[in-house]
């Protein structure tokens, strides 16, 4: 063996021995203690990242969870009260019972419904056309059709709906982050509680005109006429500008309401069809 | 050689089709729709109310707050309703609606046709009248007029430039003024600069407007410290700030306001509006509105009362033809498409461009193969491509940095894109959110 190849081994060694030494000192010098239980709420939570509890992601969330002292407030909407409920064990809390949520689309305006008065030819999206003009109808706090929502939504629970040019929101995949509540510039979306079966009972409209204007420019608009306010037994309707509310979480899914709206403005989705129908009421089944 | 802006700028076909119609008046129509926001700043608050009778020219709106201009009413009636009204985006504002009957105006205003030169007033008079007039900047950004001739204590102002420009294709309300009205704008102008308190004026006109050029310059050989520089055709020239490098050389820094060095703009509409105003103490209550199109009948200028249905405007040039694609308020640049006709005619109004349906429609968009037209193409010295990519992805704080707030929204980036792609919508987008950024940054 020439002293050459020797030489090299050795010294390759030293170096190597010498940076290790190096490495390990610099390693105990910096370490950063982190507390092992933020590994394990994050593997529990679900990893999407959507930002819907208000953090920046899986791990920011886990690292709130384990510092604060009680999880009133904090919500993890994807994962729910199961993931929510591991993250207590591991973390020795109190889990805090919140209710699932879905989104749901306030807005009926389909070309069937609310009558096109214009077209739109600028760029697809919803914040430059909401901030160019009133929209392609006479109602211009409805849907504008081009999809900020569904780009929005990163569980693909959404989609355009070509005929109705109006987005769709799917069920099952809706895990309620907001995102599309945050992206719509009209407020049209909203997060209310999922009742079973997905049912749904809410006023599909967000138009504060009177009356006559409002179902002028959309035959199924809310003419703010109060009739489902007396109706409800629960206390679960109010009225403010022109415009009916139904609070999700008061509301018990009678129905009365949907029966006592002239326009139809009211929609009653996922529930099995009813034996008598009054007529001249339209039903929309959305899914 | 005529003088220019150095950089970036377009040549889009004038189409000047009503450059040589006189100016019309339009007949009175049966109601007016008076918006009580019809320029930059705080609505105006009524002073009448549902029922009360009105002369033409009697206050309806005061203005409100600093930024604010005053509503005067451009027809004799009665008030029929105060109620929100769809405007030119479609969106409801509060308006005035009068009944028209007669044409009865308040006694204090001079209609006499004839020439006053002398001017009386002193400097404080002078704005006085024109916050009482109502008047604001007629060129389209609708600034009170006001405000600008009020020199902040402690700036200084050396000159006066009058935006006789009007780069806008297919626009000549400015240009028939200025050959038909030669004499009230230069008094006009004379009354900006005693206001300003300001001894040297420039009055700067495009080249495609040679009869225009001749006319006041040789009028401005009787007013003492007014010039007429003729400049080179190309858009946007008419920009505030492009039109001071031209006329001057002077470059207003980024974010700054032109009386950063020195200088007030003002538009010749505005001031005609300010000798109708000081000399005979009318306030701003009617416009020349330039109604145009390809396939346009009968196109013309009219003087038209404000709160006017632009439906009314296009009768008057002979009907909507058959091929109308899109109604634009305002040049084919700048100006934004109608969505319905019944909209009124309001101080900004500037003219009413109807496009055939072939020409009005929007090409399929491309991506962007970085070619850099844009980049030349802007006045600002901006990267359009990137500012709308940015906005469009939300990047606003690098926005921010990109000084998208410079962009005066010209639209020479969407004109000269040969992806087609929609710049400008995105740019605005951008411009909205980062001004909302730093007003909320401030006031934290």
């Amino acid at each position: 063996m020439s002293s050459t190849v020797l030489f090299t081994v050795i010294m390759l060694s030293l170096l190597g021995l010498l940076a290790a030494v190096i490495l390990y000192v610099v390693a105990q010098k910096f370490k950063v203690v982190e507390d092992p239980r933020i590994d394990l709420v994050n593997e529990v939570l679900p990893g999407a990242n959507c930002g819907g509890c208000g953090f920046t992601g899986c791990r920011a969330f886990s690292e709130v969870l384990v510092r604060s002292d009680s999880f009133e407030g904090l919500n993890c909407p994807v994962g729910g009260s199961e993931a929510m409920g591991k993250a207590a064990v591991i973390l020795d809390r109190q889990p805090v019972a919140v209710e699932p949520k879905i989104a749901v689309l306030r807005c009926n305006g389909t070309p069937e419904h609310s009558q096109r008065t214009s077209n739109y030819d600028g760029a697809m999206n919803c914040r430059v056309a909401h901030a160019l003009y009133g929209g392609t109808t006479a109602c211009h706090y409805g849907c504008l059709g081009c999809g900020d929502c569904v780009t929005s939504c990163k569980f693909d629970a959404m989609y355009m709906d070509p005929v109705t040019q109006l987005p769709v929101i799917i069920d099952d995949k809706c895990v309620a982050c907001g995102a599309c509540v945050k992206a719509c510039p009209r407020n049209i979306i909203e997060l209310r509680k999922r009742n079973r079966k997905d049912r749904k009972i809410y006023i599909s409209c967000v138009n504060k005109d009177k009356g006559g204007p409002a179902r002028k420019a959309c035959i199924v608009a809310c003419i703010g006429c109060g009739k489902c306010l007396k109706v409800c037994p629960y206390d679960a309707i109010t009225m403010a500008d022109n415009l009916a509310f139904i609070d999700s979480f008061k509301c018990k899914l009678c129905r009365k309401c949907a029966a006592e709206c002239p326009t139809g403005a009211i929609l009653e989705i996922n529930f099995p069809v009813k034996e008598e129908k009054p007529a001249g009421h339209a039903v929309t089944e959305v899914n | 050689m005529f003088k220019t802006f150095p950089k970036g700028g377009i040549h889009p076909p004038e189409n000047k089709i009503t450059a040589d119609k006189s100016i019309t008046v339009l007949p009175l129509p049966s109601t007016v729709t008076v918006p009580l926001n019809q320029h930059i700043g705080a609505p105006a608050t009524p002073v009448v109310e549902k029922g009360s009778a009105v002369k033409t020219g009697q206050l309806i709106a005061e203005a409100k707050g600093f930024v604010s201009a005053s509503i005067h009413s451009p027809v004799s009636g009665k008030v029929s309703k105060i109620e929100p009204v769809a405007d030119s985006t479609g969106y409801k504002q509060m308006a005035i609606i009068i009944d028209v009957e007669g044409d009865e105006w308040i006694e204090t205003t001079d209609r006499s046709a004839t020439l006053v030169k002398e001017i009386t007033m002193t400097r404080e008079q002078i704005v006085e009248r024109c916050r009482d007039c109502g008047l604001v900047g007629l060129g389209g950004a609708t600034f009170p007029t006001h405000i600008k001739m009020t020199v902040p204590s402690g700036r200084k102002c050396d000159m006066l430039i009058i935006n006789g420009v009007e780069c806008e294709p297919y626009l000549t309300s400015d240009h028939r003024l200025m050959i038909e009205k030669g004499p009230e704008v230069l008094t006009g102008v004379t009354i900006i600069m005693k206001a300003l308190g300001v001894t040297q004026a420039v009055i700067g006109i495009e080249a495609n407007k040679p009869d225009a050029i001749s006319t006041l310059d040789g009028l401005s050989k009787d007013f003492a410290g007014i010039s007429v520089v003729a400049l080179k055709v190309k858009y946007p020239q008419g920009g505030e700030k492009q039109l001071i490098k031209a006329c001057t050389g002077r470059e207003v820094p980024s974010g700054g306001l032109p009386l950063d060095v020195g200088v007030v703009v003002q538009n010749v509409g505005t001031a005609f509006a300010v000798y109708e105003a000081v000399q005979k103490n009318k306030p701003l209550i009617e416009r020349v509105v330039t109604v145009t199109g390809k396939s346009v009948s009968r196109p013309g200028n009219f003087l038209v009362r404000i709160g006017t249905p632009v439906a009314k405007l296009i009768e008057a040039a002979g009907g909507m033809p058959d091929d109308t694609g899109k109604v634009v308020n305002g040049g084919p640049m700048m100006g934004k498409a109608l969505a319905m006709t019944d909209v009124p005619v309001t101080k900004g109004t500037s003219g009413i461009i109807l496009f055939p349906e072939p020409e009005s429609r929007r090409d399929e968009i491309m991506p962007c193969i970085r070619c850099g037209k844009c980049s030349s193409a802007c006045a600002m010295g901006l990267e359009p491509w990137l500012l709308s990519v940015l906005s469009e992805k939300a990047m606003f704080e690098k926005a921010e940095t990109e000084k998208i707030t410079d962009c005066m929204e010209c639209g020479a980036c969407a004109y000269t894109c040969p992806a087609k792609r929609p710049l400008l919508d995105y740019i605005r987008l951008g411009k909205t959110t980062v001004i909302k950024m730093v007003r909320e940054r401030i006031t934290k």
